[in-house]
C-alpha cells in the first residue's frame, strides 16, 4: 500500500450552517454563513487560501454546474475552484481533494466546500432520479427511490440472519431512536425531538420494511473545512485535528450484476473500511476508534456499516445495538451530532457535517453531546446505493 | 400440410365482477343490468396489446425454437402506436431472428382471422408465421361496453411441420356495416341501435359466411365438433345457434362471462381453448365477426397430442386471478380519470431512441452477455466480465434471460416511487445459472413476496409518455404460479 497521507494534513478551522428547511435561505447565504464560522475558527483570512474544492450533488436546481457558486458567494480572489460530485459522498470528495492538495504540497492552506440547498427542488425526499443515474434509469432500472434502494437490504439482511421483520425492526428502532436523542442535544441538527421506540415502529411505511423514522432528515445546509500542512497547524491553534486516513472505494459494477454479493451489506463500506485502517495504522477498530458518524442515511444503512466496518461482527449488529454499545454512553458512540437522521442531509455538505462533529469532539468542544476522552474519530459517508456506490471513509486523531 | 402448429394464450391477472362496474354507475345507464353479470379480465396499468401478444406468444412458443419463426402479424383495434409498427415490438421481445416479415392488421374485429388467413398464405409458401390477437379496449364508463369489453390475447403459429389443426378452407364476406365506428382521434367507440345490429349484423353476416363455408366445402353443421362464433351478444348467439341448428356442446364457449369480449383476439382465444381440448379428427368451424366476417374450417390431427397439457393456455390462465375490488382502481389503470400522480409522477425525463436503438436486444428481449471465459450470464450486455475471478474482456455471446426463471433475493414495496398501483415493488432477482437483474415486481402483492421464491419474466410497459408520443417498454418479475 502507498505511504498514504497519515499525519501530514490538519484541520486548523471548520464551519456549519444549521440544518434544515432553510426556506429563507440560498445556497449562497448557507456558503457565506458556513465560511464565516471556519475562517475565524481558523483564524485566517481568505487571501490564506490556496485552492478550493466546492461539492454539490442534487443542487443544480440552485446553484448549476460548475464550481462557480462558492467563489462568487464568497469573493474568492480568482482562486483554484475545483467542482465535485459523488452522491451522497460528494462532501468528502471536496474534503479528499484539499488534503491531497495540501499533503501533495501544491498548496499550503485549502478549503473543503460542500453545501447543497435541496428544498428548492419541490420533492419531499430526494428528486427525482430522472437520468441522474444515467439512460439505464429510464431504460433498465427500476422504478426506484434512495428509500427503496436501501429497504431491499433489510429485507434480505433480515431473511439471512433469520430475523422476523418485527425484530428486524426493533433493532432498527433504536438506531433511529439514538440518533434522535443525540439530535435534542444538538442545536444545529435539523430534527430535535425525542421519539421512543414503540412509536419508530410502527410509522407509515415509506418503503417496506422501512418506516417514516427509518429515514434520514431532507435538509438544506452547508458545511466547510480549512486544512493546511500538519507541520504549520499549530501557528494557526493549539489544537488542530489531524487526518490519519482518507479512503474511498467506489462500486466495480458487480454488485449488481453478479451473485457474489449478498445484498445484506455494502461492500465498498468493507473494502475502504479496510484501507482507512491499515493507512490509519488501527488493528482493533472495536477497541480504538471512539466514535464515529456513519451515512445513516437509513437505519439499515448505519447497522451494516457497524458490521461492514469490523465494529460489529458479522450478523451480530442487533446485539451490540440493543446492549446500547453504539449510544452516546456506549463503547463506541455513533451519530453523536444526531447524524444524518437528525442533523439532516443536504448531500454536498454531509460528508464536511460528519468530519465537523468528530473535529469538535476530538477538541472536546461538543458541548453536551461530549464524549470522553476521544482519540479516533471516524466518518462513513456513502453515495449511491448498496447495489451501486461510492464509500468515503475518514479517520481523525487529536494527536500526531 | 398447412395449418396451426401450435396455440398460446394470455388473460390478464386481475379480474373484476361486473357488479362492481353497475353498484358505481348502473344508476346512470340502469339498461346495462342485463350485461352487469360476471366478471371480466383487465389488462394492469402496466399491459396493453402489446404486452399482452407478448405474453400469449411466449406461451405459444413453450418448447419450440424461436428461430424457426418467420414472421409475426399481430391483429388488434388498440394497437398503442398508430406510427411504430406495433409487431415488430413484438418480435423483438420474442427475440425472433432478424429477417422476419412483420404487419399489424386492426381496423375490425375480424382482423385476428383476417391476420391468421394471411399467415396461412404465407404457410404455403413455407413460412411459419406467428399470430398475435390482442385486444385492451376501454368502454366508456356508462355504456354497456364498459361492462362487457374484457381484455386478452391468443397466439397461433401456423405453419406446415407438426400441423396439430390442418387448415382446410375459408369463406370470407366483407361489409361496410357500421353498427360501431371509431375515427382515429378517438379513444371511445360510437354505436347504432344495438337490435339493429343484432337483426341485421349478427345474425346475417356470420351465417353468410359460415353457411358460404360449409356449402363451398360441402359440408354439414353436424359434421363439426366445435363451432367458434365470435359473437359476444347473448340474444344474438342464442338465434345464430338456433340459425344453425348447432347442439350446445358443439359451441365454444365465448368467454364473455369470465374473461369479456376480447374483440380481436375472441376468436383466435376461443380456438385456443377449443384445441386445449380437441381430439384427433375433429372438425372445428371458426366464424369471426367485424366489418363482414371470416369463416375457417380446421381438422385437428393427432399431433395435437404432443401439445396439449403444455402450455398454460385459458385454462391455466383463467385459473391465476386477482380481484380487481375497486371501481376507483380500474379507472386508474385505464387511465379514465385524472390522478395527482404527483412532481415524481409529473418528471419523466425524455428517452433517447439511440440508446433504445444501441442497447436493443438488451431491453427489448432481456438479452445480456455470458463470458465464454469463465460462463458466467451477466446482465446488462458487458465487456469486461463482472466476475472478480475472471475479468476477461470481449469474451462474451448473447444470453437471453426473458426465458429463464430466477429467484427472489431481495425486494421492496415503494411508496415513495410514483406507480399507479402503489406501493411500487422492485427486487433484486438471481438466476439459478448465474446472473442477476434489479427489475420491477408485477402482477403481485407485496405480503407474499418472500426471499428465494420464484419469479419469471414478463414483458411490460415500463413508463409512459404521453407528452413525448412514447410508451417505453421492458420487462417485471412476477411470481411463477
Amino acid at each position: 500500500m502507498a505511504k498514504g497521507i497519515k499525519n501530514e494534513v490538519a484541520i486548523i478551522g471548520m464551519g456549519c450552517t444549521k440544518f434544515g428547511e432553510l426556506w429563507d435561505k440560498s445556497a449562497a447565504d448557507l456558503i457565506v454563513e458556513a465560511f464565516q464560522e471556519a475562517i475565524e475558527d481558523a483564524g485566517i483570512e481568505k487571501k490564506d487560501i490556496d485552492a478550493a474544492w466546492f461539492a454539490t450533488c442534487f443542487d443544480e436546481v440552485n446553484v448549476g454546474k460548475s464550481a462557480l457558486a462558492l467563489p462568487k458567494a464568497l469573493k474568492l480572489p480568482f482562486l483554484p475552484v475545483t467542482r465535485v460530485e459523488n452522491f451522497c459522498a460528494s462532501g468528502t470528495e471536496s474534503f479528499r481533494g484539499a488534503c491531497y492538495a495540501v499533503a501533495s504540497g501544491s498548496c499550503d492552506i485549502a478549503l473543503a466546500f460542500g453545501a447543497e440547498k435541496l428544498k428548492d427542488t419541490g420533492y419531499g425526499g430526494l428528486p427525482d432520479f430522472g437520468n441522474l443515474l444515467g439512460s439505464e434509469n429510464r431504460t433498465i432500472f427500476p422504478n426506484m427511490t434512495a428509500p427503496g434502494g436501501f429497504a431491499m437490504m433489510a429485507t434480505t439482511y433480515f431473511a439471512k440472519y433469520g430475523l422476523s421483520p418485527e425484530e428486524g425492526k426493533r433493532a432498527l428502532a433504536h438506531i433511529s431512536a439514538k440518533s434522535h436523542h443525540n439530535g435534542t442535544l444538538n442545536p444545529k441538527a435539523h430534527l430535535r425531538v425525542e421519539v421512543p421506540i414503540e412509536k419508530i415502529m410502527k410509522a407509515p411505511i415509506v418503503a417496506w420494511p422501512l418506516g417514516l423514522f427509518d429515514c434520514c432528515g431532507v435538509s438544506d445546509g452547508a458545511a466547510c473545512a480549512i486544512v493546511c500542512r500538519a507541520d504549520m497547524a499549530k501557528n494557526f491553534r493549539p489544537d488542530p485535528i489531524y487526518v490519519k486516513s482518507l479512503q474511498i472505494a467506489v462500486t466495480s459494477g458487480e454488485e449488481m450484476a453478479h451473485q457474489s454479493w449478498d445484498c445484506a451489506h455494502v461492500e465498498t463500506t468493507c473494502r475502504g473500511g479496510i484501507k482507512a485502517y491499515e493507512e490509519a495504522g488501527i488493528t482493533n477498530p472495536r477497541e480504538e476508534i471512539s466514535m464515529m458518524e456513519v451515512h445513516d442515511c437509513f437505519s439499515i444503512t448505519e447497522l451494516v456499516t457497524y458490521e461492514d466496518l469490523q465494529i460489529s461482527p458479522r450478523g451480530k449488529a442487533a446485539e451490540d445495538i440493543e446492549a446500547g454499545f453504539f449510544d452516546l454512553d456506549g463503547k463506541v458512540p455513533c451519530q453523536t451530532d444526531g447524524g444524518l437522521k437528525c442533523f439532516g442531509h443536504p448531500i454536498g455538505a454531509s460528508g464536511l457535517r460528519m468530519i465537523y462533529e468528530v473535529y469538535k469532539q476530538l477538541q472536546g468542544k461538543a458541548d453536551k453531546r461530549q464524549i470522553k476522552n476521544p482519540r479516533y474519530g471516524l466518518t462513513h459517508n456513502l453515495g449511491g446505493f448498496p447495489s451501486m456506490s461510492v464509500v468515503s471513509i475518514g479517520i481523525f486523531g487529536n494527536e500526531l | 400440410m398447412t395449418g396451426i402448429t401450435s396455440y398460446g394464450a394470455y388473460i390478464p391477472w386481475y379480474r373484476m365482477n361486473r357488479k362492481i362496474i353497475f353498484d358505481q354507475l348502473g344508476w346512470f345507464n340502469p339498461a346495462s343490468a342485463g350485461v352487469a353479470r360476471g366478471e371480466k379480465a383487465i389488462a394492469s396499468h402496466d399491459e396493453d396489446s402489446i404486452t399482452m401478444a407478448v405474453s400469449s406468444a411466449i406461451d405459444c412458443l413453450t418448447d419450440m425454437p424461436r428461430n424457426s419463426v418467420d414472421g409475426l402479424f399481430l391483429a388488434s383495434t388498440s394497437l398503442p402506436f398508430a406510427e411504430r409498427q406495433n409487431s415488430a415490438i413484438v418480435t423483438e421481445a420474442l427475440d425472433l431472428r432478424s429477417g422476419v416479415r412483420t404487419a399489424d392488421f386492426s381496423g375490425s374485429l375480424k382482423s385476428g382471422t383476417t391476420a391468421l388467413l394471411s399467415a396461412f398464405d404465407a404457410a404455403c409458401n413455407g413460412a411459419s408465421i406467428m399470430v398475435c390477437a390482442s385486444d385492451s379496449r376501454v368502454g366508456k364508463p356508462g355504456s354497456s361496453q364498459e361492462h362487457t369489453f374484457g381484455d386478452g390475447a391468443a397466439a397461433l403459429l401456423a405453419g406446415t411441420e407438426g400441423v396439430i389443426a390442418e387448415f382446410k378452407g375459408s369463406f370470407s364476406v366483407s361489409r361496410d356495416f357500421i353498427d360501431y365506428r371509431r375515427i382515429s382521434e378517438e379513444r371511445f367507440s360510437h354505436g347504432w341501435e344495438e337490435r339493429w345490429i343484432r337483426d341485421e349484423g349478427y345474425l346475417k353476416i356470420i351465417p353468410e359466411a359460415a353457411l358460404g363455408l360449409a356449402q363451398k366445402y360441402n359440408l354439414k353443421i353436424a359434421d363439426f365438433a366445435k363451432i367458434i362464433i365470435a359473437c359476444p351478444v347473448a340474444a344474438a348467439l342464442r338465434g345464430l345457434v338456433k340459425a344453425f341448428g348447432a347442439q350446445p356442446e358443439q359451441i365454444q364457449d365465448n368467454l364473455v362471462s369470465n374473461v369479456g369480449d376480447t374483440g380481436a383476439a375472441m376468436p383466435l382465444l376461443m380456438l385456443s381453448a377449443a384445441l386445449e381440448n380437441a381430439n384427433p379428427g375433429d372438425k372445428i368451424l371458426m366464424v369471426s365477426y367485424g366489418n363482414g366476417s371470416d369463416a375457417l374450417f380446421f381438422e385437428v390431427t393427432d399431433e395435437i397430442q404432443k401439445v396439449q397439457k403444455r402450455r398454460k393456455g385459458v385454462t391455466g390462465h383463467l385459473a391465476e386471478r386477482n380481484d380487481l375490488t375497486t371501481y376507483g382502481k380500474y379507472l386508474v389503470f385505464k387511465n379514465l380519470i385524472p390522478v395527482e400522480a404527483g412532481i415524481r409522477g409529473e418528471e419523466i425525463s425524455p428517452t433517447a431512441m439511440s440508446v433504445l436503438w444501441r442497447e436493443g436486444r438488451g431491453i427489448s428481449a432481456l438479452v445480456g452477455s455470458r463470458c465464454t471465459e469463465c460462463g458466467t450470464p451477466q446482465y446488462p450486455r458487458q465487456r469486461v466480465c463482472v466476475n472478480p475471478e475472471c475479468g476477461a474482456i470481449d469474451q462474451m455471446e448473447d444470453y437471453r434471460f426473458s426465458d429463464k426463471t430466477g429467484t427472489l433475493t431481495s425486494y421492496t414495496g415503494d411508496n415513495l416511487a410514483f406507480s399507479w398501483d402503489p406501493p411500487q415493488v422492485y427486487g433484486l432477482v438471481d438466476f439459478p445459472e448465474g446472473g442477476r437483474i434489479f427489475i420491477d415486481l408485477t402482477d403481485c402483492e407485496l405480503e407474499t413476496l418472500t426471499v428465494g421464491m420464484p419469479v419469471s419474466m414478463s414483458f411490460r410497459r415500463k413508463y409512459q409518455d404521453p407528452q413525448r408520443g412514447f410508451y417505453g417498454y421492458y420487462w417485471k418479475a412476477t411470481p411463477v404460479r
